[in-house]
């Protein structure tokens, strides 16, 4: 019964301690809500055949209700209304108040892209890494304007806000993957604004994190050396700018294959010249680029809209440097024909 | 009823020689644009509405032609989202709070209480020319960028957003002045110009809806006019009020802006059901089952419509106890509708029903009132809104209560009154058509979209993930047929209005008071103010309405 309602409305899996309890009530309620639609409709109907009009001249009856009927066209639908009240209230507060139990994750949302860091050290980008069968909290900020985390499949969401901390818990019941879908619209990306749950089975996920430890005391800055010998490999340039491109989530906007998006293509983009939206011109060298990570604002291109993020204090000088080697790669046309301009900056304030 | 021919030249009589209609009362453009007459107004508006109704309904359809594709297509995703943000606007504050109170109420308010014109006419004019310039100025911003915030402004992204929202909250801001004087103004009519023997407890069920929207324009819009001013003020002046960066604090945007946005769902849907009472009773020739249930349900919604904004916010980071407090609250606007349901449902018994236009559309408002107002409550079911919120379950119920109620109530006036306002009659068969046209096609383009909702696709997506697009497509599909009904009615509308056939006084025999007097009326209305000896819609009878003529 459960799963033919579930099918009938179009129900995602219930994928979280909250989904069949919920269901439960969304059925009742729908039910419900059928029932009297149909109800009123087909009275309506009824009466519309009943009491047709049968001449141009016809009179009706004063007929006013008695008393006990108003007063039961008002208790009635109260009664309903307040059941339904109570039930989703005592499951809201359940929903509302974290287990002490439950396992901290932080969550960072910002245009466009989810950020989830573990107390005991690995950081992730737009993946969520959660044991079955285990309360998580999740405790969640923003770093520009209002979102909002929601899985269906669990049942559960809460925006997340600029400046102050929401929280949310769930229990996820199957492994398996789940889409993280912003709910609350936060402008050109929120669409693609998506991340994704993955709820492992208990051990495996203390297999993962055992692992991700042991990577990132492998890759510790200070190069004292490590009790683990491994490490992820770094790879040249050019393959960590691709690396840290997908993790900022660049490609959101910046295509590599010369299409139109949110942002310019970054298919030989570096020394284009590009049109301002001020009517100047500006070449696409190494100063620009980083320029525009850090303040893109500034310099936008014709066309486009100053939608993007400032980038000044969330990426490293190593890792720019990565994606403007990177950059430098997208070449459809490996050879440079043209005639060097040489570089073309305009004086910063007169100097 | 259709009057018999001893009946018909006592009314005829009223206008007929002497007065002319007051369509013929001064043909010059300037007799138009400087008018003070309550009728006029309400015609140009009238006209203003279903202009901004066009316009809100190609937004839509571009919107849904988009949405056959859950990847880019057609518009890039910045042109999506000012389309959708413009729909939004367009169709809330340039249609759909204008459309039954300025356009209907100021045509028949006066009428329907006795007078010659409302209390204030003059304010009415300025009333009008303060929606043009709203208007323009929303246009105007429109066509200069528009904005991309949805029609709810959210902050901080509205106020660090890089498009032209400022002309567009100043429209909003305009807009509201508007709304404030019309409400004004029908509460001082009320008050004050009623005609000998018109207690409160005669007064037709049209005048007790635009009442109470009334009471709510005065109280609610300028809290609406001063969230819009600062966030205006936030994105000029670097006002730090709203925005987390500058030491605001978004949600408290939120509580505002929803303090009269709620209400501000009740300024669309009163006076829609206060034509379903009067059509109900018209086309039924039944007296109103339950006349002061109706009547102070009206009030009653009006009232605690102001307490329950908070269920806009459960997920939003208010208190746990707040959404308690709020979800309780909106139990009870659900129960002063269902009592309002009930009734016109009562009122249909025992009654003589004509199978009329107006009544195809009175058919489709109770089922999509009830399944619109439960699907709302539903909603305010604290826990089964987390899973619900901001998705598409919630674009489908205000499209139940706005599209399906308001407007389905808006046609069902639009042909009642249309002899009324211009003394032509259309074409019945046409008018069936359209009707099922439109109800069957609001019912293809919604339903899925409570499934989509349930599925759990956002709201304001331009890309969706590929299993949403079956839903989608069928949606897209049944918002072309609505747009069909659409076109067919004006098509027919527009033949009625230059080339139908004049039609008497009171076509439909009914006894609302507004049909006292000649159609169209005379410029004064009535050649002598009528006393009131009756309740509207009393068919005990076979007295037409003239009955209750002055001494």
């Amino acid at each position: 019964m459960n799963e033919l309602l579930r099918r009938l409305l179009f129900l995602p899996d219930q994928a979280s301690t909250f989904a069949y309890d919920l269901d439960q009530l969304h059925y009742f309620v729908i039910i419900t809500t059928f029932f009297m639609s149909t109800a009123v409709g087909l009275t309506a109907l009824v009466f519309f055949a009943r009491y047709r009009r049968r001449s141009e001249t016809q009179t009706t009856p004063h007929i006013e209700p008695p008393w006990w009927m108003e007063a039961g066209f008002v208790t009635v639908p109260l009664a309903f209304f307040l059941l339904w009240f109570f039930l989703g209230f005592h499951e809201f507060v359940r929903q509302q108040t974290p287990p002490s139990d439950a396992m901290d994750v932080y969550v960072m949302a910002k245009k466009w892209m989810w950020k989830f860091a573990y107390p005991d050290g690995p950081n992730s980008i737009n993946v969520l890494r959660v044991p079955a069968g285990r309360n998580v909290r999740l405790l969640m900020t923003s770093r520009d304007v209002i979102h909002s985390f929601y899985v269906p499949e669990f049942r559960t969401k809460k925006d997340v806000l600029p400046g102050r901390y929401s929280q949310i818990w769930f229990n996820a019941t199957t492994p398996g993957r789940y889409q993280i879908l912003c709910a609350e619209y936060c402008g050109a990306g929120h669409s693609i604004m998506r991340g994704e749950v993955i709820v492992l089975k208990p051990q495996e996920y203390e297999d993962w994190l055992a692992q991700q430890k042991r990577g990132a005391l492998a890759s510790r800055q200070d190069g004292s050396p490590t009790e683990y010998d491994f490490a992820p490999p770094l790879g040249n340039l050019v393959e960590q700018g691709k690396r840290i491109a997908a993790e900022q989530g660049c490609l959101k906007c910046h295509s590599t294959d010369g299409t139109r998006h949110i942002g310019p293509t970054w298919l030989d983009l570096y020394r284009r010249r590009e049109k301002l939206n001020d009517g100047t011109f500006v070449d696409a060298d190494e100063a620009y680029l980083t320029e525009s990570m850090m303040d893109p604002a500034l310099k936008v291109v014709d066309g486009f809209q100053p939608v993007m993020p400032a980038f000044q204090g969330k990426i490293s000088g190593p890792e720019v440097a990565a994606l403007v080697e990177y950059i430098k790669s997208l070449q459809s046309d490996a050879v440079r024909t043209g005639p060097s301009e040489g570089p073309a900056y305009a004086p910063v304030r007169g100097r | 009823m259709r009057l018999s021919e001893a009946d018909s030249p006592r009314l005829a009589g009223a206008a007929a020689p002497a007065a002319p209609s007051y369509l013929t009362d001064g043909t010059t453009v300037m007799s138009w644009l400087n008018t003070r007459d309550h009728k006029r107004i309400g015609v140009m508006f009238l006209a203003a509405v279903l202009f901004f109704f066009f316009i809100g309904g190609v937004f839509a359809l571009a919107l849904r032609i988009k949405l056959l594709q859950p990847g880019p297509f057609l518009v890039d995703a910045l042109s999506y989202n000012r389309l959708f943000t413009l729909h939004g606007i367009v169709m809330i504050f340039l249609f759909l709070i204008p459309a039954i109170p300025s356009a209907f109420g100021n045509f028949l308010v006066p009428l329907m209480v006795g007078a010659r014109d409302v209390a204030f006419p003059r304010l009415n004019l300025a009333s009008f020319y303060i929606y043009v310039a709203g208007a323009s100025l929303a246009i105007w911003g429109m066509l200069h960028g528009g904005a991309d915030t949805g029609w709810t402004f959210y902050t901080p992204y509205s106020s660090t957003t890089p498009t032209q929202v400022f002309p567009i909250l100043l429209a909003a801001f305009i807009l509201g002045f508007s709304s404030i004087l019309t409400g004004l103004n029908f509460i001082v009519t009320t008050h004050t110009m009623r005609a000998p023997g018109l207690n409160w407890m005669r007064l037709p069920l049209f005048v007790w809806g635009i009442y109470g929207t009334s009471i709510i324009q005065v109280l609610a819009t300028p809290v609406l006019g001063i969230t819009v001013l600062i966030v205006a003020v936030e994105r000029v002046a670097g006002f730090g009020m709203f925005d987390p960066a500058r030491g605001g604090d978004p949600v408290l945007f939120q509580h505002m802006f929803w303090f009269y946005s709620h209400p501000a769902v009740y300024i669309m849907i009163l006076p829609a059901m206060g034509v379903i009472s009067e059509t109900v009773c018209a086309y039924s020739r039944k007296n109103p089952f339950g006349y002061k249930a109706i009547a102070m349900s009206s009030l009653g919604i009006a009232f605690v419509g102001f307490f329950t904004w908070g269920h806009h916010l459960f997920v939003a980071g208010q208190s746990t106890f707040d959404a308690g407090a709020f979800g309780i609250l909106s139990m009870f606007v659900g129960v002063f509708t269902a009592i309002k349901v009930f009734n016109w449902v009562g009122t249909m018994y025992r009654g003589a029903i004509a199978f009329k236009t107006p009544m195809a559309y009175v058919c489709g408002f109770l089922y999509f009132i009830v399944f619109g107002g439960m699907t709302g409550i539903a909603l305010a079911t604290t826990s089964l809104d987390i899973h619900w919120h901001d998705t598409y379950f919630v674009v489908a119920h205000f499209h139940f209560i706005m599209v399906g109620a308001s407007v389905m109530a808006f046609l069902a006036g639009l042909h009642y009154w249309f002899p009324k306002m211009f003394g032509k009659t259309y074409h019945e068969g046409f008018g069936l058509v359209a009707a099922a046209l439109i109800i069957l096609g609001f019912n293809a383009t919604f339903i899925p979209q409570f499934l989509l909702g349930n599925e759990g696709m956002p709201r304001r997506y331009y890309q969706y993930p590929e299993h949403f697009q079956a839903l989608n497509v069928a949606s897209t599909a049944g918002a072309t047929l609505l747009a069909f009904g659409f076109v067919i009615i004006l098509v027919y509308l527009v033949i009625a209005l230059g080339w139908g056939k004049q039609c008497e006084a009171n076509p439909w025999g009914s006894k609302g008071f507004e049909w006292m007097t000649a159609s169209p009326p005379s410029t004064h209305n009535f050649e002598e103010i009528p006393t009131i000896t009756q309740m509207p819609h009393d068919y005990r009878t076979h007295e037409p309405p003239g009955v209750i003529r002055g001494t």
